[in-house]
């Protein structure tokens, strides 16, 4: 119940929040809308609408982490956190917390983003749905990186790492804007290396149909989805045996 | 039973001790104050025996349970309002008292009914739905103090309660906590003398870490032989450097 009450929490305080909602689910749209524009008078495969939204999908949740690392950062610089590192909660409390109220949210943020493409051309199939169940353990990922900032930074750091570091990495490295074997190199093997390409090419595997193409990416994500979160357990944890 | 009894508590980060072999008693319904200059130890002090942070060595304990050995019996009878206002600024003032008593594991029910106890008893009931965020100064602190004091705690620590308000928002706040007196055992923190003088019962004065002395505010006079609390209190820390 305590992890429960925390969550309704930080969900009020998030949608309550004008510049959560903006970026969270008004700014994915507008990119979306912005590049179908472009997409009209300079035709090119990588922004097909089919092949963009993936891309979009999982740069918007990128914003998750901005958020979860933000919410925290300001809990412990109000000592809001110090009021409640007091309480009978623990640490799987404050997790569930902060985590559980961005799940539902990072799901809307991909509804929404499906179904703006669709409204601008993409085929309405099954596979939609199943694109946007893919999308979890990137929210996963994203938020848990997002924990672990929020337990290490302050809000000006967070800022700078997760709004702007964070969010530049993943599109750059995504391979949303730009087809990374084009680039090449040492950066297309950092990009591989990262989970945020995989997190895209699951999406994009779905949408052609190429269910076996799934899962090598997905054990990518999963596996640094599976880190992020534990690290940043074990960070919060140490944090608050502080 | 003593409320607090520390045992030679050592505080020591690297090769600096903030906190040096500290032994004092607390009387259970006692307001005890803190008083110290900057760096004194004060909120070190405080943060120990709510268990934030493990003292170096020595023993603390409440209620007789052990700070660092029975952390979770410790939390289920301490609350604290730290430095900070330490409220969720999104919240209402009546969801900010409920998110407390729900973090303290009361059912519903009995957060109704504790929530509106709060909010008469620190006539918080006018702004029982306005986001706390727009509350002034001296309401923030209020809404603070009540949010620790809804799970009604045996050990009461307050960091600085009127840090920053005016006097007249200052001279309202005392009148709450001298409310609270014998209710509850008070652990003070302050900067300002009048403070401490006019609300305590007794006056530990920190210097370095180290207990410098110990009374009422007569007993402190009487000891340096000063005419006003100020000139004891001047005359007992002078040596520090401005």
């Amino acid at each position: 119940m305590r992890a429960m009450m925390f969550a309704s929490r930080t969900t009020k305080e998030m949608l309550r929040d004008p510049l959560t909602l903006f970026f969270g689910l008004a700014f994915p749209i507008i990119l979306l809308l912005l590049l179908t524009l472009i997409n009209q008078n300079i035709p090119d495969a990588v922004f097909s609408i089919t092949n963009l939204t993936p891309g979009i999908a999982v740069f918007g949740l990128s914003f998750m982490t901005l958020f979860s690392a933000q919410m925290i950062a300001k809990d412990r610089i109000s000592e809001l956190l110090t009021r409640l590192f007091t309480t009978p909660m623990t640490a799987k409390d404050f997790i569930t917390g902060y985590t559980l109220p961005l799940l539902p949210m990072a799901i809307m943020q991909s509804v929404i983003c499906y179904g703006i493409s669709l409204l601008l051309g993409m085929e309405l199939t099954w596979k939609v749905p199943i694109a946007i169940l893919t999308i979890l353990p990137v929210a996963v990922l994203f938020i848990g990186i997002g924990l672990l900032c929020g337990s290490l930074f302050n809000e000006k750091a967070v800022a700078a790492i997760c709004g702007a570091l964070l969010t530049n990495l993943t599109a750059w490295f995504s391979g949303t804007w730009f087809s990374l074997e084009l680039v090449g190199g040492w950066f297309e093997k950092i990009a591989n290396a990262l989970p945020f390409v995989h997190a895209v090419e699951m999406g994009k595997a779905v949408m052609r149909d190429d269910y076996a193409g799934i899962l090598p990416h997905l054990w990518w994500v999963l596996v640094y989805s599976i880190a992020m979160t534990l690290l940043a357990i074990y960070v919060f944890s140490r944090k608050i045996n502080e | 039973m003593k409320a607090i009894e520390m045992h030679h508590l050592f505080k020591q980060y690297g090769d600096k001790r903030v906190i040096q072999d500290v032994t004092v008693s607390i009387e259970k319904g006692e307001l005890f104050s803190l008083l110290g200059v900057n760096g004194a130890g004060k909120s070190t002090l405080i943060k120990m025996l709510s268990g934030l942070l493990r003292p170096t060595s020595g023993r603390a304990v409440i209620l007789g349970y052990d700070v660092v050995k029975e952390t979770d019996h410790v939390k289920e009878v301490i609350a604290v309002s730290p430095q900070e206002t330490a409220i969720a600024p999104n919240l209402t003032v009546y969801e900010s008292l409920e998110l407390m008593a729900g973090v303290h594991g009361f059912s519903k029910r009995e957060r109704q009914r504790k929530v509106a106890d709060m909010l008469q008893a620190f006539s918080l009931t006018p702004y029982a739905k306005q986001r706390s965020k727009t509350l002034s100064g001296g309401w923030k602190r209020r809404l603070s103090i009540a949010m620790a004091l809804i799970s009604e705690p045996e050990i009461l620590f307050l960091d600085e309660p009127t840090l920053g308000l005016d006097i007249l928002a200052r001279r309202e706040l005392w009148n709450v906590i001298s409310g609270l007196k014998g209710k509850v055992t008070i652990i003070l923190t302050t900067h300002y003398l009048e403070e401490a003088e006019s609300l305590s019962d007794r006056i530990c004065i920190l210097k370095s870490g180290e207990v410098k002395a110990l009374g009422t505010v007569e007993e402190l006079k009487s000891l340096t032989a000063a005419a006003s609390f100020e000139d004891a209190f001047v005359a007992l820390v002078e040596e520090v450097a401005i």
